[in-house]
């Protein structure tokens, strides 16, 4: 089991006030599954999205990741986590600004101290794979909106992570270049790797295997390939 | 993250805002460049004043009327307690064992006039002896003799200053006459510059016959100062016992503590003026400390403003496995390196200033190599204080919080 999610809730409090963003998420998730987390604004995507991320710890419930239990972890613990196990594609791409392609895809590697020459390969060879092959030195702000994407998906990719969390990686893109990036996605899966994707798009959650509907903090609806499984 | 390379990725990040790095950088280069700046124009005006002193005359002690209790006292000159005889007292006695030469001396400032030039200035009556004691050395004439003071003889011997003031640049003024106090005086020599500035300046003062001074100029018989040379450093403090005794003992004063007079060593008047300058050049590094104080508060500012609108980047790197100690890291070697390269450069406009103003006050530059390490060290000391909060702030911030910054 890839992520095996049990009683998840997540609530934020402001000024006294508390807001429920999960109420109790149970979600499983096999290896090499492509699953779409789909539901409207304020329905608690973004906050399941940063707990599978391990950007955020619940307030209750617990999350194994990989066999691994990290709903409890310190901070660098997780920062470890996101190092190794977690590959991130955002919808801002968030790219170091006026940062070589190249030296964004090192980044991670550079984190977990692996030496220049290997990094150096790598980066080349994940940026060849996206189609960038010749733009490696260019800054980031001299590509457009979907090699930067590309570029971010070679970056997800460098530490070899178990699962590539991707939080609406169109919602920033023309429909043209978005569905370059959806095939690559698409590739990764074929080639074995779990794949969970954020969006609100029904066009884009097509692309997936299994669709998780969300709403008020709590799954709706479950299918994979077309049917439904509760 | 290995440090080499945190170092490498912070010297590519200040490089990308060069003008926030040149900004920030600036504080800290005016607090170090007026660190070293600031105490070397003070320590080299210490020098300036020692050597000053020193050529004044080599084991000089000078007697002085002391200030009388009887008000109205503008100067130490106005006292009257020293005589032409106590002076004699002094050079023959036979309790004195320790002296090899008086100058009985006699100064007042008085309106001078040659020609069409007047000034004013201090005009010192004083014995043959004078010119030996403080080693006057002379670019033109004679110095006072002692026929000129055995006949009262009414000529003058003109410091370099008082040549330019009365004469002109480049003038050689022996022959002329010069009117002291309605007096005419023909002037006889001039003094070699001993580099003095300010009140006492020697290169100013007119030398006139003592008994001239007394008799014919002031119309009085007492002395201000008595300048007395030891026959070594080792009987300094000898010759002053000797000489306040014999004059307690002739003044018909009891005890040391209603002396009318008081004996001042060189090293007295070095301690002094050492002590004053001393405080000058503590005063003016206190200042110069507030600069570069004021200086790390900036570059706190600027890395406080780089964190901020660093946020996002902050996040991403933290997704992207970033820990806490490799946040902090960052942002201190890059303040570390602001502070560091902002101290050489002030340095080197420091030493650079110091120089300058050493030739435009002709003082001797002293630059110390202490000082500068220490400035060095201390903005090293201010980029790890002045990054730390911004850089805890910088890794405290939480994953999500940060991406989310728009």
């Amino acid at each position: 089991m890839m992520i095996k999610m049990k009683g998840i809730t997540k609530i934020y409090a402001h000024d006294g006030v508390e807001t429920v963003a999960l109420a109790g998420v149970n979600l499983n998730v096999e290896e090499g599954e492509f699953v779409a987390i789909m539901g409207p604004s304020g329905s608690g995507k973004s906050t399941l999205m940063h707990i599978l991320g391990a950007l955020d710890s619940p307030t209750d419930g617990q999350y194994w990741l990989d066999n691994q239990d990290v709903s409890r972890l310190n901070d660098d613990d997780l920062a470890e986590i996101r190092n190794r196990k977690i590959g991130f594609v955002f919808q801002a791409y968030n790219l170091l600004p006026r940062t070589s392609a190249l030296k964004n895809v090192e980044l991670p590697m550079a984190y977990a101290e692996i030496d220049k020459e290997r990094r150096l390969m790598r980066a080349k060879e994940l940026l060849g794979l996206v189609g960038l092959g010749d733009r490696m030195e260019h800054l980031s702000n001299q590509l457009s909106g979907g090699q930067q994407q590309r570029v971010a998906i070679a970056r997800a990719l460098t530490m070899d992570p178990k699962i590539v969390l991707a939080d609406e990686p169109t919602g920033n893109i023309a429909s043209q270049q978005a569905e370059e990036i959806m095939k690559i996605l698409k590739k990764l899966h074929k080639d074995g790797r779990t794949i969970v994707m954020i969006t609100h798009e029904e066009d884009i959650a097509k692309w997936a295997s299994r669709v998780v509907t969300i709403r008020d903090g709590k799954i709706v609806e479950d299918r994979k390939s077309g049917r439904r499984l509760r | 993250m290995k440090l080499t390379e945190i170092v490498r990725e912070s010297f590519g990040t200040l490089g990308l805002n060069k003008m926030r790095t040149g900004l920030a950088a600036l504080g800290i280069i005016i607090g170090i460049g007026s660190v070293i700046a600031l105490i070397s124009l003070g320590a080299g005006s210490q020098k300036a004043i020692e050597n000053q002193i020193q050529a004044l005359g080599a084991n000089l002690l000078t007697v002085m009327p002391s200030n009388s209790r009887q008000g109205n006292v503008r100067t130490a000159g106005q006292n009257t307690s020293l005589t032409l005889d106590d002076a004699r007292a002094i050079a023959t006695n036979n309790s004195i064992t320790t002296i090899s030469q008086v100058s009985p001396e006699l100064s007042r400032r008085s309106q001078v006039i040659a020609g069409r030039n007047n000034t004013n200035t201090e005009i010192v009556g004083v014995e043959s002896t004078y010119s030996a004691i403080h080693t006057m050395e002379m670019t033109a004439g004679n110095f006072i003799s002692e026929r000129d003071v055995s006949g009262v003889a009414k000529v003058a011997v003109l410091g370099p200053q008082a040549v330019i003031d009365l004469f002109g640049e480049g003038a050689n003024p022996v022959g002329a006459q010069i009117r002291i106090n309605k007096q005419s005086f023909s002037v006889i020599g001039v003094t070699k510059s001993k580099g003095g500035s300010g009140f006492n300046n020697p290169d100013s003062m007119i030398f006139v016959p003592l008994s001239t001074a007394q008799k014919q100029l002031f119309g009085v018989d007492y002395l201000s100062t008595i300048a007395v040379e030891a026959k070594s450093k080792e009987v300094m403090t000898m010759a002053q016992d000797e000489i306040g005794y014999l004059l307690l003992d002739r003044h018909k004063l009891s005890s040391p503590t209603n002396a009318d007079f008081s004996i001042m060593s060189q090293n007295d008047i070095l301690n002094t003026a050492s002590q004053v300058t001393g405080t000058f050049t503590t005063l003016l590094g206190g200042i110069a400390a507030i600069s570069l104080l004021v200086g790390g508060i900036g570059i706190m500012n600027i890395m406080l403003v780089t964190v901020t609108e660093r946020t996002r980047e902050i996040g991403l790197r933290k997704a992207l496995g970033a820990k806490k100690k490799t946040i902090i890291t960052q942002f201190l070697v890059e303040s570390v390196i602001l502070t560091f390269f902002g101290g050489i450069i002030g340095m080197a406009i420091g030493v650079g200033i110091s120089f300058l103003l050493a030739k435009v006050l002709s003082i001797p530059a002293a630059i110390s190599v202490p000082s500068m390490v220490l400035a060095m060290g201390v903005s090293g000391i201010i980029g790890i204080v002045f990054g730390w909060y911004p850089a805890q702030r910088a890794a405290k911030l939480q994953p999500i919080e940060a991406l989310r910054f728009e």
